[in-house]
């Protein structure tokens, strides 16, 4: 390869984004069968417990938006894929609550991983956000007065003039819309950034020395963190 | 030397075989399942929607009162300020009034909007007239018109239109009235919201028009959805609701947000404040060691540090280093 | 508001607020909270089956 051709794939576009893409993620890190020994309790299931809910969430909401918006208040059908809708919902927070609550208490921040931190609390602040469209949109008793409630706190912060939460049409283009989209993309990097990083050591781990014969004074491990 | 503190690469750990996607199949069906269950034992709320129908129905008092106070411009829709009309600024965080310096971006004005425009529809000399009177009037006049009326409603026996004294009221009645009669006759909402728009998707002037009287915050409160009442965090009926917003609606329940006619913007500026440090706590000093303090943590990993004695505790309280 | 009647009876649900200081939670929530707890606390306190090799 020449100086010159190589000079010319390192510029082209394609090139830097498929760069930057396989660069996202260790290699083997996408989607690898073997973690670190020391993921070994039932909390860590309460992020993937989360991503199901949110499946289901998304699933759910789907099939209730095939009869449109009022169909489910007469249908038997349509109000039994309402509930599965509003667990799907609740069990999609308490999982992700729950994990908030042992993301914590393991200080998961740790070894540069402030960003997944924030993009985890991102993603609860957009969810509220989007269920709260969607309470609005049931076209029911509740929705009449969680908007006309709603709208005072929106109003008082002057986010009120543009999101009118009493306007029907506007409010069911963000909840099936503009906010899912929200909570995909900032799930997405949450995600992209746990297989980033890998799963927090434990508080005051060291990786251990390798046990080989006469090595007692080998070097430690390196220490290869991802930029 | 010191023990150091920063975090070591995961990757270099020694691992064990996990099938990721198999955990997640996991995951989805046993979601799935507790989604079915709970749907089919709970099910899931669906109290109607209060029609202007009914609640003349149920509360024709308060449907005459409601559109005499839009009259007299002593609703809270007359009375909002921005973003619907400039009758008053807007709440305020010390200087900060943000609904102010926006100002109005959907303009409501609460006598014309949602009481003459319906009420000029009906087609009986009566109202006609009575909508004429008012329209010829000087403001002053349509005031003191509609606050005399306003009074005397609340002095009859029950609110009852047909027991309020004589006084000057001018044609107030009447037109009050004929929002009483739209409002029976099933029209009054779709003359709010889709009189002048083929494809009305915007209920705003109904919802404000109810949300203007008594009846249906007195259903709300009888379900405990008030403000005052937690009733964020509430649902209609025997229903979970989102126990998540526990702190959003706390604040509304205790002194000073209690009382305050700005509680709204306080409120909300206090939850914005309190999100950003929740965000942010790997960055600030103290709360992102409440970890260690609490020591939770040797619970989630116990089967690595007795695996690992050298690791634990001991290495824990180093001197915490960026990591 | 089950979708099946006879198992309408299983909601236990009718049961009202929980009224303590100017605390007033409902039933149902917290039923949802103490659950949560109860969830977490046996997070982290179940063995996790380990595969030694």
């Amino acid at each position: 390869m020449t100086a010159a051709r190589s000079e010319t794939r390192s510029r082209s576009w394609s090139s830097r984004l498929s760069g930057w893409i396989s660069g996202l993620v260790p290699k083997g890190q996408w989607l690898p069968d073997r973690q670190p020994a020391y993921v070994a309790s039932w909390i860590y299931v309460f992020g993937v417990a989360t991503l199901a809910g949110l499946v289901l969430v998304i699933a759910s909401g789907l099939v209730l938006t095939i009869g449109g918006v009022t169909w489910w208040h007469t249908s038997s059908l349509g109000h039994f894929v309402n509930s599965l809708h509003l667990w799907s919902v609740e069990l999609f927070f308490a999982a992700m609550v729950i994990h908030l609550w042992g993301k914590f208490v393991m200080a998961a921040w740790r070894g540069r991983r402030g960003l997944t931190w924030l993009t985890g609390a991102f993603s609860f602040f957009v969810s509220i956000g989007t269920a709260f469209t969607g309470y609005l949109i049931q076209t029911n008793f509740d929705s009449q007065w969680i908007s006309t409630q709603a709208k005072d706190g929106l109003n008082s912060a002057g986010v009120g003039a543009a999101f009118n939460v009493m306007n029907f049409g506007q409010m069911v283009l963000y909840h099936v819309a503009l906010l899912p989209l929200a909570v995909l993309l900032i799930v997405g990097w949450h995600i992209v950034l746990i297989r980033r990083h890998g799963g927090v050591p434990p508080i005051g781990a060291d990786v251990p020395e390798p046990a080989a014969a006469g090595t007692a004074d080998a070097a430690p491990a390196t220490e290869r963190e991802v930029r | 030397m010191a023990r150091r503190a920063v975090t070591p690469d995961s990757h270099a750990f020694p691992t064990r075989g996990y099938d990721l996607v198999k955990e997640f199949v996991i995951a989805l069906v046993v979601m799935a399942l507790l989604v079915v269950v709970f749907a089919v034992a709970v099910g899931s709320p669906d109290e109607k929607a209060i029609t202007m129908e009914s609640w003349a129905a149920n509360a024709p008092a308060d449907v005459v009162a409601t559109a005499t106070s839009e009259l007299a411009g002593t609703s809270t829709t007359a009375g909002y300020g921005p973003p619907y009309n400039t009758a008053s600024d807007g709440q305020a965080l010390g200087p900060i009034t943000l609904a102010k310096w926006i100002g109005v971006t959907q303009p409501v004005d609460a006598a014309n909007d949602l009481v003459i425009d319906p009420v000029s529809t009906l087609t009986d000399t009566a109202t006609q007239q009575a909508v004429q009177q008012w329209k010829a009037a000087s403001a002053d006049q349509q005031g003191t018109w509609a606050n005399n009326y306003a009074d005397a409603l609340g002095k009859a026996p029950d609110g009852d239109p047909a027991k309020v004294a004589q006084g000057d009221y001018g044609p107030v009645p009447a037109i009050a009235q004929g929002e009483l009669t739209l409002a029976k006759s099933g029209a009054l909402e779709g003359l709010l919201t889709t009189r002048t728009t083929f494809f009305g998707t915007n209920p705003t002037k109904a919802l404000l028009l109810l949300a203007d009287g008594s009846y249906m915050a007195d259903r709300a409160d009888s379900e405990n959805l008030s403000g005052d009442q937690w009733g964020m965090m509430n649902e209609t009926g025997h229903y979970p609701g989102q126990p998540w917003l526990w702190l959003y609606t706390f604040w509304y329940q205790v002194p000073p947000f209690a009382t305050s006619d700005n509680a709204d913007v306080q409120v909300w500026a206090l939850m914005i404040l309190l999100s950003l440090v929740f965000a942010l706590v790997p960055w600030i000093p103290g709360l992102n060691r409440i970890p260690h303090g609490i020591k939770l943590y040797r619970l989630v990993w116990r089967s690595w540090y007795r695996k690992h004695p050298e690791a634990g505790p001991a290495a824990a309280q180093a001197p915490p280093r960026r990591g | 508001m089950a979708v099946f009647p006879p198992l309408a009876g299983l909601a236990p649900l009718d049961a009202g607020f929980v009224h303590w200081g100017f605390i007033n939670l409902s039933v149902p929530n917290v039923l949802v909270i103490a659950a949560m707890l109860v969830v977490f606390v046996l997070a982290l306190v179940v063995p996790f089956p380990e595969d030694e090799s």
